[in-house]
């Protein structure tokens, strides 16, 4: 890939060449180089950034899920996220779907085709008061283009992009034939939701798709008695593709095309990769209080209760939630709660119960957001990591597992029930917002070799020659065997006060010790069980000229990051921590203690993981990459950041694309 | 053949001499009893507080959670496993107080079990503080000042919140206690029994001889029993919500009588689908199985990946 990334500033301070107004008069002479030294990425085949922008309730979501189904289908990777406020409807949302044959994991911050579903797109609400945003027209890529409506009635000039291709298009007046074709002219005010299928429409036909492919993609969004509106939106979609193509010349130099699919794929975002672990693993019973971006999660569970016999209850808060998933765990089903920061906030006493009392669960599934408090709810951070490992007071054994993608998201859940199990304490899963929300082309996850594991279980046979049943006897490993109630022979207590081997309350200086040694050490058996395989990734060559080091949902992009990196020379490799608790001390040891340069990327302002590592095994980063806007890193600048910290000796760089 | 020596432990108990827990604590032993119910089959869950030791005298699975939280998690071990007997109890302050967010949506839900709570106005654990039960003005010993907010109607809550099984008993009233457990143990849906309780340590206000009216002029004991009275709390069609909501509204009436004249046994009862019978509505396997017997273990998610491509 013929990538040079290009910060927000370079774009535009971009010189304009000539004006082109749909097309025409496109010059590719006049793109290519820019602020004399940077070398523009070349269009070139399926390789895309598409961005519909539009108020909240316009109808992006469907169409950008759309487009990214119907690319996979074309054999095309795709990489989705989406960015939106805190609100219902009418403040300004975008969603971004990369298309490209290559294997892609992250996003880029320019624009290739831009659909601006309104004007604020565009220029932002710079008007206001109080603006907030300057608009996307500054990051389209010259030589990119822009839809946006002609009942705008914009010149060129008020967009300020020469080096642009417009495509303004009259949303309304298209809906209108495309209604009219089928008799429903007279109920625009019902349909107007569907100028959002108009212009997607538009943008296939500049990116010269296979139309079939998208109208098959539509109508798989509209099954059974919504049949006929997939029929609706197909047609307008063909009276957007047609608009373009009768009124415009064909010179938008990006282009995608289908191509043969080695494997069958799925476009696949965080929240169902976790829910789909979760049957696979036997969850019986899931807790949540709503909360953004956790509850797509429950949600996605709910919708398939009768299929895989799940109940999902909406507690009244989390406290609730978590406790009431700590209770079916000790009375013998897989549990699990879903939340995110504030949620997580309350559960932590609860978890310290649960904990406490060896119960075999919940899994607990934290969609981080950016906090603290209120934060902002719906964009992402990574910054309840080192709360993750301490929260509630007291000490007692936990794990917590931090997957970097949504293959990495099932295959952890997974695991999380077995180790509730087996080792009888929560586990945290950690996630986040970009996570939750982000779609990834994967092959179909391989999920027949899983197995459950449900650890030490006293059954009634078991009980019948063990009169003294101790709930929490002491063992070498600190695993005691558990009877679930119901059981005859297996009565027990248990309490969040200290308390002996039979569960009941004591404050006896002796068993304290080795209550806590008992409990602790089961920490230490789950580090001696997990394979490294699964605690720590380690990516590129084991000499390497700059170490990256990260966890969780900034995997991706610094996973492409390093090809540009590759592509300039530099020798570049990455360690990805998974698991925080019980946490690979040696292996991060093995890794980082011969690494020439350490460069931490942490989406948050502390560069928490790094103080940990140097917690765990005394070695420090010698330079950190931070992000804590609400919003991920992406491709670029990961090479930017690098670039700062490599070439310019910054020690920490700030990344602030929006 | 079961004895009541069965729902017994022998765990050393801490309680204070002549404390209201141990009636409520022979009540629940008895009432098990007498029900016949196997020891394994029922859990018992509490909260924080004296009470919260409860668990540890029954000869049951037993729950000492946190405070407040004892219904979260009866709540979770029930809907796994809906065959089992589940009992809470706990203090005033446990559950109309730090727990009164679970205390009111546990109602709502209608969870088929019975919540017991020892109501003496005051919390003993931590030496004597006002309990949300505490009426305003009233000044006990340990307080340096009268109360100066309103206290909490537990039964009337209860009713709004939506127990389907709302009665009063006292702790020193055992035989009454029992027979009230019995019948809430076997009301299908949530049931609150708040259980009027003497704390002989803390509360020099509400003592036995107070319940017992012997400085009243009449010398008549304050508590009266409602079944005694021809009073009726009992929905006997659960479809004519004339007949429910008055049912409530007579059992709230009662409810705010108070002082001389304090109103024991059962206020309302309304048969409602459960909140089981609700799951099971939408998911039927639930109502037949409980989810511990179950395989949800070899489930296979391709028809999901599939839905995906």
């Amino acid at each position: 890939m013929n990538l040079r990334p290009l910060s927000h500033s370079v774009l535009r301070s971009l010189a304009p060449t000539s004006v082109r107004l749909g097309g025409r008069s496109f010059k590719p002479d006049s793109w290519g180089v820019a602020n004399n030294q940077e070398v523009w990425n070349l269009p070139e085949e399926n390789n895309v950034t598409w961005v519909i922008g539009g108020p909240q309730g316009g109808g992006i979501n469907s169409v950008a899920e759309t487009f990214a189904k119907a690319c996979a289908r074309g054999g095309l990777n795709i990489f989705a996220n989406i960015e939106y406020h805190s609100n219902i409807k009418g403040e300004h949302s975008f969603y971004r779907v990369r298309a490209s044959d290559k294997e892609i994991r992250s996003h880029v911050d320019w624009i290739d085709l831009l659909i601006a579903l309104d004007k604020e797109t565009l220029f932002g609400d710079i008007h206001k008061e109080f603006p907030t945003h300057e608009g996307h027209r500054n990051e389209v890529s010259p030589g990119g283009g822009i839809i946006y409506d002609a009942a705008l009635k914009l010149k060129a000039e008020d967009i300020g992009r020469p080096d642009v291709n417009l495509y303004p298009m009259p949303y309304m007046e298209v809906l209108v034939g495309a209604l009219k074709e089928q008799g429903h002219e007279k109920e625009l005010s019902k349909y107007q939701v569907m100028a959002n299928t108009v212009t997607f429409g538009a943008s296939i036909a500049l990116l010269d798709y296979d139309f079939n492919i998208v109208a098959d993609s539509i109508k798989q969004g509209f099954t059974g008695r919504k049949a006929a509106l997939g029929d609706l939106n197909v047609n307008a979609a063909r009276h957007g593709y047609e608009y373009i193509k009768k009124n415009f010349a064909d010179g938008f130099p990006y282009k995608l095309n289908p191509i043969k699919p080695t494997q069958k794929r799925m476009v696949m975002r965080g929240v169902q990769a976790v829910g789909a672990a979760k049957f696979k693993a036997g969850c019986a019973l899931q807790t949540y209080y709503p909360i953004t971006p956790a509850t797509d999660e429950s949600e996605f569970l709910e919708h398939y209760e009768k299929d895989y016999n799940i109940v999902v209850v909406q507690a009244e808060d989390e406290i609730s939630a978590i406790l009431m998933a700590a209770g079916a765990a000790h009375a013998g089903v897989r549990a699990s709660t879903s939340t995110s920061g504030p949620g997580f906030s309350l559960m932590s006493e609860g978890m310290g119960w649960a904990s406490h009392t060896e119960a075999p669960g919940p899994v607990i599934i934290l969609w981080q957001r950016a906090g603290p408090s209120t934060g902002l709810p719906t964009r992402t951070e990574q910054g309840d990591l080192q709360f993750v490992l301490h929260a509630a007071h007291g000490e007692f054994p936990r794990i917590a597992i931090a997957p970097g993608d949504a293959a990495e998201a099932f295959y952890d859940t997974f695991d999380s029930f077995n180790y509730a199990e087996k080792f009888q304490m929560p586990v945290v899963v950690i996630l986040d917002k970009f996570l939750a929300s982000s779609y990834q082309t994967l092959p179909i996850l391989e999920s027949l070799d899983l197995k459950v594991d449900r650890g030490q279980i006293a059954t009634e046979a078991d009980l019948a020659t063990n009169p003294a049943y101790k709930r929490y006897e002491f063992t070498a490993t600190g695993i005691s065997s558990r009877a679930l109630p119901g059981t005859r022979g297996g009565i027990f207590r248990t309490t969040g006060d200290e308390h002996d081997e039979f569960g009941h309350i004591t404050e006896n200086s002796e068993n304290r010790v080795k209550m806590m040694q008992k409990r602790m050490r089961k920490v230490q058996l789950a580090a001696e069980m997990i394979p490294d395989t699964k605690k720590a990734n380690f990516f590129g060559p084991v000499q390497a000229d700059v170490t990256l080091v990260g966890w969780g949902s900034t995997k991706g992009a610094i996973l492409d990051g390093m090809q540009d990196l590759e592509a300039d020379g530099i020798r570049c490799n990455f360690l990805q921590v998974r698991y925080m608790n019980p946490f690979p001390s040696e292996l991060v040891t093995k890794y980082l203690a011969s690494a020439r340069k350490k460069i931490l990327i942490e989406n948050n302002y502390s560069g928490q993981l790094g103080s940990i590592i140097r917690e765990k095994t005394g070695i420090t980063m010698d330079s950190k990459i931070l992000k804590y806007n609400g919003r991920q890193f992406s491709q670029n600048e990961i090479y930017e950041g690098i670039e700062e910290s490599t070439k310019n000796g910054v020690k920490e760089a700030v990344m602030a694309h929006a | 053949m079961l004895e009541l020596k069965d729902y017994r432990t022998k765990v050393h108990n801490d309680w204070c001499p002549g404390c209201g827990d141990f009636g409520i604590l022979n009540a629940i032993q008895m009432a098990l009893f007498e029900m016949k119910l196997e020891p394994h089959d029922v859990a018992i869950f509490s909260g924080i507080g004296c009470s919260g030791k409860t668990p540890h005298f029954v000869n049951t699975y037993g729950f000492h959670t946190l405070h407040g939280r004892s219904l979260p998690i009866a709540t979770g071990a029930k809907l796994a496993n809906t065959a089992l007997t589940v009992i809470a109890v706990g203090g005033d302050g446990d559950g109309y107080g730090i727990g009164a967010g679970h205390f009111v949506n546990t109602g709502r839900r209608n969870l088929d079990f019975t919540y017991v709570v020892h109501d003496n106005q005051v919390y003993g654990l931590t030496k004597g503080q006002a309990a949300p039960t505490l009426p305003k003005g009233e000044k006990t010993k340990s307080m340096s000042a009268p109360a100066i907010v309103q206290a909490i109607n537990p039964i009337a809550t209860a009713i709004t919140a939506g127990y389907t099984f709302v009665a009063r008993s006292y702790a020193l009233d055992v035989r009454h206690l029992k027979e009230i457990l019995k019948a809430a143990v076997l009301h299908k849906g949530s049931a609150l029994v708040d259980v009027l309780q003497t704390c002989p340590t803390y509360n020099d206000i509400n003592t036995k001889e107070w319940y017992a009216g012997t400085e009243l002029p009449s010398k008549a004991p304050r508590l009266y029993k409602l079944e005694e009275t021809g009073y009726d709390g009992v929905v006997k069609n659960s479809d004519d919500m004339n007949e429910v909501n008055q049912k409530k509204l007579q059992a709230m009436a009662k409810s705010f009588e108070w002082d001389e004249k304090i109103p024991i046994g059962l206020f309302y009862r309304n048969q409602q689908p459960t909140f089981e019978e609700m799951i099971a509505s939408r998911i039927p396997v639930f109502k037949e199985v409980p989810l511990t017997k179950q395989d949800l273990y070899h489930r296979d998610v391709s028809p999901i990946f599939e839905s995906l491509t």
